[in-house]
């Protein structure tokens, strides 16, 4: 192959005519149509939540809002909607998680990368068929063990979830550690350094990139998750903005003009990180998603 | 394969076990050396096994009884729950159901690979089209249930687009008639889970090294001859592993449709039915039942998958990747 391309040189260009206009015309049309299926159903929730509750009966659902500034659906989500416990319980909850899981994630993988012991095979293997195993059918009976704890409506309940079922982020960190010299951890430890300092001192600093991709892609799952909280943490104090803005289905079931705002409040964080963290959210789903 | 570009697409995860790893000063590990290991692994070891294996060794113990989940004692059925999960027209049903979402999940990748092989070549505000078509894939699942509900209710924006376009008689009730909603929910699933697996498409696409596409067209390959001879042949395993795990995705679909209409009208999944079964009906042994078939079929997959696509092409691409829920918090 390598040879015909010096013998053809660069004077076969693709012939320039009807066809590849088409073509070209096919492929924006394409990705506008795709993005309109896109974006159509999002853009009217925004158009909704500015709207007052007459307006929204009446008018169309692609009719802009009278009033850009009316941000009443907003108040209402918030105060009467419980979005603020929502948001409240949410960072609270994610936080303690996402500490949690790049603390337990990094020692494990530290432990199972950097030293040979006898169960190690047997503790890989665990892990292994563990990611393996729905979460979702097994809460039938990981609700049980979380009730005998005397967990059931706390939320420690989900923190613990979160951050004891995620091995994928145990993953993450063996892969990246795997490109850590071991020079720097005999390094260390001819300066006299124990296995605990080289972990903190050595490893956790370099481990840098990685642990950015577990706050990533587990900070939005958690953001994201619907069933557990649903599950674990039915007390309304408890709510997390999943379960609030599920809640609106209730109460605000006849006021969409409340429920778009919800949505868009829900919306808003996740648009502005995804805006600024466009590379590494990419990056890190592409790797996230192998487990 | 590649293995100058883009790092993200070779997890290696499973290839990676094969190679113990010698720790630090090997030839001097004492008593304490010895001990270590375990010390950073005794806090992921007690959540792994009270979180993950308890509850699944339970699963199956349950799974032999009728407990509703409050009783003291378990009675033991032997395997009465299994049979009715196979036998039971309303249990069998579900499975029914997860072919919309298997049929759905191959137009997803159909529509995936389009786009990520249009991207892959150049084009005009590359990085807003990806932005869009990904964008869904990171919105909250209530969020995105509402937004349908939302866009699907009668007269609401799906309705007012059909009427404009003059295809009035086309209208449903999307979410209501048992004859369309699963059409509908299973679309919602593919606009939703769309982005992720364009995007692992693109990032297999795009570590195909540069020279060949160069190479292609000097030698005045077409578009499609590049897409068929270059692109194709290099993200195969990923699409022949995206198919084989949609069989276990399209029985793990949850969120949506639970959101939407709470199994109503003939839309009940797997999943649905599964945690109703545990939680609102207390059969907790039927259900359990069902998580265990759930897992022997999600084994099976994973050992069919191991078989087919050999060590060096998972080693390329990410290993597992599940069309319908593909990163749950938990899963």
């Amino acid at each position: 192959m390598s040879t015909l391309v010096i013998e053809n040189g660069p004077t076969t260009r693709p012939r320039r005519g009807a066809r590849p206009v088409l073509v070209t015309a096919g492929k924006y049309t394409s990705l506008v149509i795709a993005s309109l299926v896109m974006l159509v159903p999002i853009v009217i929730i925004v158009l909704g939540a500015f709207k007052t509750k007459q307006e929204f009966l009446k008018s169309g659902p692609f009719t802009p809002p009278d009033n850009w500034l009316n941000f009443t659906n907003f108040v209402t989500a918030f105060t009467r909607g419980g979005m603020l416990q929502g948001f409240l319980n949410t960072t609270l909850i994610l936080v303690v998680s996402v500490a949690g899981t790049v603390i337990i994630g990094s020692s494990a993988a530290y432990a199972l990368d950097r030293f040979t012991f006898r169960f190690r095979k047997s503790v890989l293997g665990l892990f292994l068929l563990a990611t393996l195993v729905p979460a979702v059918t097994t809460q039938v009976a990981t609700f049980q063990v979380i009730n005998t704890l005397g967990l059931f409506n706390t939320r420690t309940a989900a923190i613990v979830l979160f951050m004891g079922t995620d091995i994928v982020s145990i993953y993450i960190f063996m892969q990246f550690m795997r490109t850590i010299p071991k020079e720097l951890d005999e390094a260390a430890a001819l300066d006299g350094a124990g296995h605990f300092r080289i972990y903190t001192r050595v490893i956790l600093p370099l481990l840098k990139p990685a642990v950015a991709t577990v706050v990533i892609i587990k900070g939005i799952a958690i953001y994201n998750e619907f069933y557990i909280p649903f599950l674990y943490m039915p007390a309304r104090n408890l709510g997390v903005i999943s379960t609030s803005l599920f809640r609106f289905k209730g109460p605000f079931g006849s006021q969409w003009e409340t429920i778009c705002a919800g949505v868009l409040i829900v919306l808003i964080p996740t648009l502005v990180v995804f805006l600024l963290l466009q590379r590494f959210i990419y990056n890190g789903f592409t790797s996230g998603a192998a487990k | 394969m590649t293995t100058t570009t883009a790092p993200v697409t070779r997890p290696a995860l499973l290839s990676r076990f094969r190679r113990p790893a010698p720790g630090p000063g090997a030839g001097r590990r004492g008593l304490r050396a010895g001990l270590t290991p375990y010390l950073f692994l005794v806090v992921p070891l007690a959540f792994l096994i009270v979180l993950t294996y308890v509850p699944v060794v339970n699963m199956f113990w349950y799974s032999f009884t009728d407990w509703d989940g409050l009783d003291p004692t378990k009675n033991l059925v032997g395997l009465q729950n299994y049979r009715d999960v196979f036998t039971q027209p309303d249990n069998l049903r579900v499975f029914y159901v997860s072919l919309y979402y298997f049929a759905a999940s191959f137009l997803q990748m159909a529509l995936a690979l389009y786009f990520a092989t249009l991207l892959s070549f150049k084009v005009r505000f590359r990085s807003m089209w990806k932005g869009i078509l990904f964008f869904p894939y990171l919105i909250n699942g209530v969020a995105i249930a509402l937004i349908f509900t939302n866009f699907l209710k009668p007269d609401g924006g799906l309705d007012v687009l059909l009427s404009g376009l003059g295809l009035d008689s086309w209208i449903r009730q999307w979410t209501g008639d048992p004859a369309v909603v699963n059409y509908t929910l299973a679309s919602v699933s593919v606009w939703r889970y769309l982005g992720l697996n364009f995007v692992l498409f693109l990032g297999a696409i795009q570590s195909i090294p540069n020279d060949q596409y160069e190479a292609a067209d000097l030698d005045g390959a077409s578009k499609w001859q590049q897409f068929w001879f270059i692109i194709l042949p290099s993200i195969k395993p990923i699409v022949g592993l995206s198919v084989i795990l949609a069989i276990s995705g399209s029985l793990a679909v949850f969120e949506i449709p639970f959101i939407m209409t709470g199994g109503a009208n003939g839309s009940e999944t797997f999943v649905i039915r599964t945690v109703n079964m545990a939680f609102e009906f207390n059969k907790v042994g039927l259900a359990s039942a069902m998580a265990v078939v759930l897992l022997v079929v999600v084994l099976i997959v994973t050992w069919i998958q191991r078989r087919l696509v050999p060590e060096e092409e998972r080693a390329a691409k990410p290993a597992k990747q599940a069309p319908a829920e593909p990163t749950g918090a938990t899963s």
